[in-house]
């Protein structure tokens, strides 16, 4: 391989791993608080289609964007409202809103399937995007991807040395001893599911407003489920979500790649590569267990003390 | 006395069953496997449908995003028991269902697109795609440069594979340096996934990009890439104004109407139909103004010689990509050998597998 052909491969691994990374740091976020939440596709779906329908009828990229986020927040309440009011299964209550947001997008969007809407379009920075090789594969996109460069750095910072983050992780960690330093087990849960399902909602949008600007039923294809799994690659930690999520980006760019370039292997051996490294993925991360970062009280509901 | 009122009375009844006749329409219902606004497949048998509609006597319904297996039995029988008279279920998936379904219903007429199977009630039928493939190909061969042809595909089943060694042939006709390089993606229709692949084969050095995909992702692709692009299934020259040079794309709209016609005057046999470019089923999308006018009659003249029988798409010699002659000099591929074709002709990149 040369460098005219690894530049671009490295830089379609960043625009395919951009919605994956969205999505991975929501449900970081959310399980950070303690939460499981399964309806990372449901919740990714509803920002997509409602990213598409407010820039079509606005035209505006950015307002379609903000609207995916809040979209995806309120749809994530759903499952706050199952497992913080009424103590619902976390799990059942996840795949319960992956059921519904999908089929919630496929009801409201069949009618628009094959329009397409005004988008983002890349922008490359100035001086930045002239750089020898750093600048094609980092600095020549939509500004979408731009934004997935701030928000890693600033959510470790969150869950490190805000107030408001480590109580998040307190509630995630030790609901009953945060209970009785004082925080609410229950406010810093609806924030962290809230929030998490904001991002969800942005990497929806990321597929319809910027990696194509058309709409389809299934448009996230799967994708919120490999972010699950890269939540348990990336040991809960932002950092280590960005290098998973631009991996599996570029497995995914590369056995494109390696299909167009004439190789004889079969495409479906290079069709599974994402898949079978998922599987790898979670094995590995599984014989580290003990200092994965995995929250100490996921998936635990707690009754509201009287 | 009462020889005139015999008479008035069956006048009169012949009158009041012809008034029926005319009062009964035929019932016509369509299922379709992804949703018509798609601008691909089911947009296209959808066409077909709005033809039939306006024809006298004929009401039509449809139902769309139907998944193939057990669901779509449900939509069919549904249908079969409301009291259809003719129904088409227009995809391969749909084929055991609708078996099943005519069995039970012998007096209704099941119409099933792209599969093999046959009942005294139930016909099967589809389209000689490869041969506006062909053409598609000329167009796409004469107007690349770089002489590398990208084509991104959906699963490689024979009715892909065909499609493709046509363009490669259409391509090499007007092109003897042109190759074309395969990106296989595993869906039908999933614009995000069919764009990367797309691009993928931009990044080899692909300036022209064809695609057996449903979705109008690879045409983004060669529009933002300012290249050219061929579509599939409709015109969809609305997505990449700049780069569409020309479609391959269904025209069901007369075929559909025949059938119609046939059940109408009770004509209709069960057979299995694979009509071509001749009956009207698939042709080329109006040319781009890109393309030069003196290309566009090129293709227009072998258009021609397909549809009055002078040309053959697959007439040897034809070899494989290891050179093995498939075809002999002389012959041609027969049906059989085209609807069971696994083999890539030679000048294709990428592998069937």
């Amino acid at each position: 391989m040369t460098l005219e052909m690894i530049i671009p491969l490295l830089a379609a691994a960043i625009v395919a791993g951009t919605p994956i990374l969205y999505a991975t740091l929501g449900e970081i976020l959310t399980e950070k608080s303690g939460v499981l939440n399964l309806g990372v596709e449901g919740i990714m779906i509803v920002g997509s289609l409602t990213g598409f329908l407010v820039a079509y009828s606005s035209g505006s990229p950015w307002l379609a964007f903000a609207a995916a986020g809040l979209a995806g927040g309120i749809t994530a309440s759903l499952h706050g409202l199952v497992c913080l009011i009424f103590q619902g299964n976390q799990v059942v209550s996840g795949l319960a809103l992956t059921i519904l947001g999908t089929g919630f997008a496929n009801y409201f969007g069949t009618s628009y399937v094959g329009l397409s809407a005004p988008g983002f379009q890349p922008y490359p920075i100035p001086w930045l995007a002239d750089l020898p090789i750093l600048g094609p594969i980092l600095f020549q996109h939509d500004p979408l991807v731009y934004l997935t460069y701030l928000i890693p750095p600033c959510m470790w910072l969150f869950l490190n040395n805000s107030r408001y983050g480590l109580g998040i992780r307190a509630v995630g960690e030790y609901p009953e001893a945060a209970t009785a330093a004082g925080l609410s087990v229950a406010v810093h849960r609806w924030w962290g599911i809230m929030g998490g399902g904001f991002l969800m909602g942005l990497g929806g949008a990321y597929l319809s407003l910027a990696y194509t600007h058309l709409w389809t039923n299934n448009l996230t294809a799967g994708r919120g489920w490999i972010a699950v799994a890269l939540v348990i690659f990336a040991f809960w930690r932002p950092g280590r979500a960005v290098f998973g999520a631009y991996l599996f980006g570029g497995i995914m760019a590369l056995q494109m790649r390696l299909q167009a370039s004439g190789t004889q292997l079969p495409s479906s051996l290079l069709l599974m590569l994402p898949y079978g490294l998922t599987v790898v993925v979670l094995v590995l991360s599984s014989l580290g267990r003990g200092r994965t970062g995995e929250p100490a009280a996921l998936g635990v509901n707690i009754e509201p003390a009287d | 006395m009462r020889v005139v009122t015999i008479i008035s009375v069956l006048l009169l009844s012949m009158v009041m069953a012809a008034h029926a006749a005319a009062e009964k329409e035929l019932q016509v219902g369509f299922v379709y496997v992804s949703p018509i606004g798609d601008a691909g497949y089911s947009y296209a048998h959808d066409k077909g449908r709005q033809a039939v509609e306006g024809m006298d006597g004929v009401k039509t319904s449809y139902v769309e995003s139907v998944k193939e297996g057990p669901d779509s039995e449900r939509v069919i029988l549904n249908m079969a028991r409301k009291g259809y008279d003719l129904i088409f279920a227009t995809s391969f998936g749909y084929m055991d269902p609708m078996l099943k379904v005519a069995r039970q219903f012998p007096k209704t007429v099941f119409m099933h697109c792209a599969g093999f199977k046959k009942a005294d009630n139930m016909g099967n039928y589809f389209g000689r795609m490869y041969q506006a493939r062909y053409l598609s190909g000329m167009v796409a061969g004469a107007m690349s440069k770089s002489n590398i042809l990208g084509y991104v595909a959906a699963f490689p089943i024979p009715e892909v594979i065909r499609g493709i060694n046509a363009f490669t042939l259409g391509a090499q006709a007007v092109n003897p340096e042109v190759s074309v390089r395969v990106v296989w993606t595993k869906t039908w229709y999933d614009p995000a996934t069919e764009k990367e692949a797309a691009k993928s084969l931009l990044d080899v050095g692909a300036d022209v990009i064809a695609q057996h995909q449903d979705s109008p992702g690879p045409q983004e692709a060669a529009q933002e890439k300012g290249v050219y692009s061929i579509g599939y299934n409709s015109d969809m020259s609305g997505f990449a104004p700049k780069a569409h040079l020309t479609a391959a794309i269904w025209n069901w709209g007369p075929y559909y109407s025949e059938i119609v016609r046939q059940v109408q005057d009770g004509s209709w046999k069960a057979e299995a139909a694979w009509r071509g470019m001749d009956a009207g089923i698939v042709e080329l999308a109006p040319f781009g103004p890109m393309v030069p006018k003196q290309l566009q009659d090129q293709v227009r003249a072998k258009q021609e010689e397909i549809v009055s029988g002078a040309f053959h798409v697959f007439s040897g010699p034809i070899k494989d990509q290891q050179g093995a002659v498939k075809i002999p000099a002389g012959s041609m591929a027969t049906d059989q050998e085209m609807l069971g074709m696994t083999w890539f002709v030679q000048g294709v990149v990428g592998t069937t597998e």
